[in-house]
């Protein structure tokens, strides 16, 4: 087991671990449990209603833009990580070229709240 | 260390989390109770302390309904994917000196990772179900999941500046020893931040939107009953540990104590924990529920510019002194 550091082993296995877990219980309760489907009880739920139209119907813009802004914002906090971690070797110089970063973030930040892109009921 | 001993570890650890998964359910529907002035469950064993395992045994022989209409491959692994990923966050907790499965250098940047994929599970069951109350519960869930994960990201900023490290191990070294080296009292705002990011990302009261129940039935969860339901009950509340865990290990000095404690080394970070629990809790018993454009406006234009207030200040702080 030379090829896997030993820390990640404990993770893949522990994840391994918890989807056989889940995996397991589902099948050994097939055995188990009873199963009597019928037409009513199979379709979709609507309030008791039959279902109209498709569900995955149009939904709004804003959940796009959110994921965009968060790629983008998340990338950014990914880079202050290693930043963080070696400040102490770095002083003054890491902190000048952070508040720099720090700024230009800012800038793209306010960019989009001009834009009304946080703007969640407009 | 040997593979076997490794696997022994990982089976106690996944046993004991199971076991707290079970009586979280219990410990929150008696504090509820006693908090509405009811009793809770009363009728399974003395006080109802049976209840979670009738309610385990009861899930596990139900009937699992699968509706026509779904994506079956999606639909059966979003439950398994969400347990799977929030077990795997587990590995990186060290609950005392030693007791810890991984000891990894970049354990924070797991954890955001293993949390982040714990919402694929939730966005899966929401597009696979087929249903609008579920695929409005998904898309929900990850808007505000990726939204809080920022603000939570960057309000731990504070704390890596601090111990200038990303392991867990090293980061609650770093605070033992005195009771003012813990880091909630310079990093309180980053930790009120982290507070709040914690909620929405474990989807609780009072940011539970993904699953309003007076608006969305259950929300990603409507379509789905019997097991399947439970594990997305224990991802949930495994989730709730894991965060609970971190901010007791980023911000209250993990398992260090007043005094050492023999045989049981991980008492001070159960306790801890509990606490957090216990907040969790106490919160849902407490506060109405936000509304979604609120939820949104409170993540990116307050948390996140506070966040980054904070790193500044706190880098500042260290430079100065």
């Amino acid at each position: 087991m030379d090829f896997i550091p030993r820390e990640y082993l404990g993770i893949l296995l522990l994840l391994l671990f918890g989807s056989l877990f889940g995996v397991l219980t589902l099948f050994i309760g097939r055995f188990f449990r009873l199963s009597r489907p019928y037409r009513e009880k199979l379709i979709a739920y609507e309030s008791g209603n039959e279902p109209t139209e498709e569900p995955r119907m149009r939904f709004s813009v804003k959940f796009y833009l959110i994921a965009i802004l968060f790629v983008l914002f998340d990338v950014e906090a990914i880079y202050l990580y290693p930043w963080a971690v070696t400040y102490d070797f770095l002083g003054l110089f890491a902190l000048i070229e952070m508040l720099l970063f720090i700024f230009l973030l800012l800038v793209g930040y306010v960019y989009a709240w001009k834009k009304g892109a946080l703007e969640w009921t407009k | 260390m040997h593979i076997l001993i490794l696997l022994f570890y990982i089976v106690i650890l996944f046993a004991v989390v199971m076991l707290h998964v079970a009586y979280a359910t219990y410990f929150e529907r008696k504090i509820i109770g006693h908090m509405q002035v009811r009793m809770g469950p009363m009728e399974v064993g003395w006080h109802g302390l049976l209840q979670p395992i009738a309610d385990g045994v009861k899930c596990f022989f139900k009937e699992d309904v699968i509706p026509e209409n779904v994506d079956a491959f999606g639909f059966r692994m979003a439950p398994v994917v969400s347990l799977a990923a929030m077990v795997g966050a587990l590995a990186v907790l060290p609950f005392a000196p030693g007791w810890v499965i991984a000891d990894i250098d970049i354990g924070l940047l797991y954890i955001f990772a293993m949390s982040g994929l714990a919402s694929y599970g939730v966005i899966l069951a929401g597009w696979s179900s087929n249903s609008k109350f579920s695929f409005l519960g998904g898309l929900r869930s990850m808007a505000q999941v990726i939204s809080y994960e920022i603000a939570m990201g960057l309000s731990l900023v504070g704390v890596m500046l601090l111990s200038g490290s990303l392991n867990l191990t090293t980061i609650v070294e770093a605070q033992s020893g005195t009771f003012g080296g813990m880091y909630i009292f310079p990093q309180i705002i980053a930790f009120g931040i982290f507070f709040v990011a914690m909620l929405a990302e474990t989807n609780r009261v009072p940011f539970d939107l993904p699953e309003a129940e007076a608006e969305l039935v259950s929300g990603y969860s409507t379509e789905y009953s019997g097991m399947r339901y439970a594990i997305f009950f224990m991802a949930e509340y495994v989730g709730m540990l894991v965060m609970s865990a971190l901010g007791t290990i980023c911000f209250f000095g993990g398992w260090s104590g007043p005094f050492a404690v023999p045989f049981f080394p991980a008492l001070w970070f159960v306790l801890k924990v509990y606490a957090f629990m216990f907040v969790f809790i106490w919160i849902r018993a407490t506060m109405p529920r936000y509304r979604y454009d609120q939820l949104m406006e409170l993540g990116w234009k307050w948390l996140i510019p506070l966040a980054l207030a904070n790193i500044v200040v706190t880098a500042v702080c260290k430079v100065l002194f």
